[in-house]
């Protein structure tokens, strides 16, 4: 389906400051990576482990580490920046994971 | 450790495809690079992930690094490592134990997965080649979380709060009339989930600082009930998280076969990368 957004790609958000004092603030919240879930009459069960025992769902780290991540010349890296060679022989299981997608603003 | 104080080296050539270490060899595996010396060499000594780690150090910019068997990094090895799905599960828990464990003492820009140099001082040169461009990714990142939205429409679950035909139509009046009501059924539900993810999109706008869209997951590996129909990510001040999921929450409601999921908070892989016109993404 394709949901109609505006065309904007990845941009930031004129508006929005950056706040300073690096990710200490961030500290208490980062390393809890389980998912909130809402929406369908019978959600999946509930995962009782605290969050920072849930791990990551593999899906969504790789959507991040194969088609994010600072890209860099480096030595040998190159046969992955591009991801064919993923893309090539793990289609079928991560098939999702390449191709750009327009940000949602 | 090791520490490159000022590496006066040319830019690293870069190889061809076919481009092979000794087999036996060690190289330098680099999973992220940051400002603060010593919170990296506090996240090194934490061993995450069972990896150990040192750190590279040049120009103010200090990468975490681990040694990894250039026979199974090379071009070659990375293919096998790569192709084989519970390989590639190690290698990528594996840099995301070491970025997020890294992530919580100090903002670093991670690097894509298996970014390997032959040695630390191919990686020193590296870091002195990006400084500025580091630097000004490291500051923009800094105090900001990646926060992962996405929408799944199950078309099944939304029909089925469709009223059922009234009793006593006949079975092929009654068939016809439940054909087009599912039929309409899938195509409000479609409606209903895209207004959702507008209504996300604009929501998320006033507590994020920059957004980007990873494709919809299908797949094996895309499990849970319904269709993903919206896979994004968000930079998000970090002390907006509850606010911006809260919002986020608000803006999805509830709406009949829809479900949100939001992930995080994660290190911000999604904003460290260079867009298609080569100016760092969503940068300043």
């Amino acid at each position: 389906m394709a949901v109609e957004r505006p065309s904007v790609e990845r941009r930031t958000a004129g508006a929005m400051p950056v706040p300073q004092g690096g990710a200490a603030a961030a500290e208490s919240e980062l390393t809890s990576y389980g998912a909130d879930v809402t929406g369908f009459d019978d959600p999946e069960p509930e995962d009782e482990r605290p969050l920072a025992q849930r791990q990551v769902a593999l899906i969504d780290l790789l959507d991040r580490l194969l088609t994010g991540g600072a890209v860099l010349t480096g030595d040998l890296v190159l046969s992955i920046a591009d991801v064919d060679l993923v893309h090539i022989n793990l289609r079928a299981v991560i098939k999702s994971v390449t191709g750009d997608e327009p940000a949602p603003w | 450790m090791t520490s490159v104080p000022d590496p006066a080296m040319p830019s690293p050539a870069v190889p061809g495809p076919a481009a092979q270490a000794e087999p036996d060899a060690s190289m330098s595996y680099v999973y992220a690079v940051g400002r603060d010396e010593r919170a990296l060499r506090n996240a090194a000594a934490e061993r995450p992930g069972g990896v150990a780690l040192r750190v590279v150090t040049a120009h103010g910019l200090t990468a975490l690094v681990a040694d990894v068997p250039a026979g199974q990094f090379d071009e070659r090895g990375l293919r096998a490592q790569l192709g084989d799905l519970d390989r590639l599960e190690a290698v990528a828990r594996r840099h995301h134990d070491v970025v997020a464990s890294a992530w919580e003492h100090t903002t670093v820009l991670p690097m894509r997965l298996a970014t390997v140099y032959f040695d630390d001082e191919r990686a020193a040169g590296m870091l002195q080649e990006r400084e500025e461009e580091f630097t000004s990714m490291l500051d923009w990142l800094t105090g900001q979380v990646e926060w992962g939205v996405k929408l799944y429409l199950d078309v099944r679950a939304a029909r089925d709060t469709q009223p059922a035909p009234r009793p006593g139509t006949s079975s092929g009046r009654a068939y016809l009339q439940a054909r087009r009501a599912a039929r309409r059924g899938a195509a409000e539900a479609h409606g209903a989930a895209e207004d959702a993810a507008r209504r996300i999109s604009q929501e998320a706008a006033s507590w994020a600082s920059a957004s980007a869209a990873h494709r919809p997951q299908q797949g094996d590996l895309a499990t849970g009930p319904g269709e993903n129909i919206v896979n994004w990510a968000f930079l998000v001040p970090a002390e907006h998280g509850e606010r911006f999921r809260r919002a986020v929450q608000d803006a999805a409601g509830v709406v009949p076969g829809v479900r949100l999921e939001i992930t995080g908070p994660w290190a911000p892989y999604s904003f460290a990368t260079p867009d298609d016109s080569g100016r760092i993404q969503g940068g300043p």
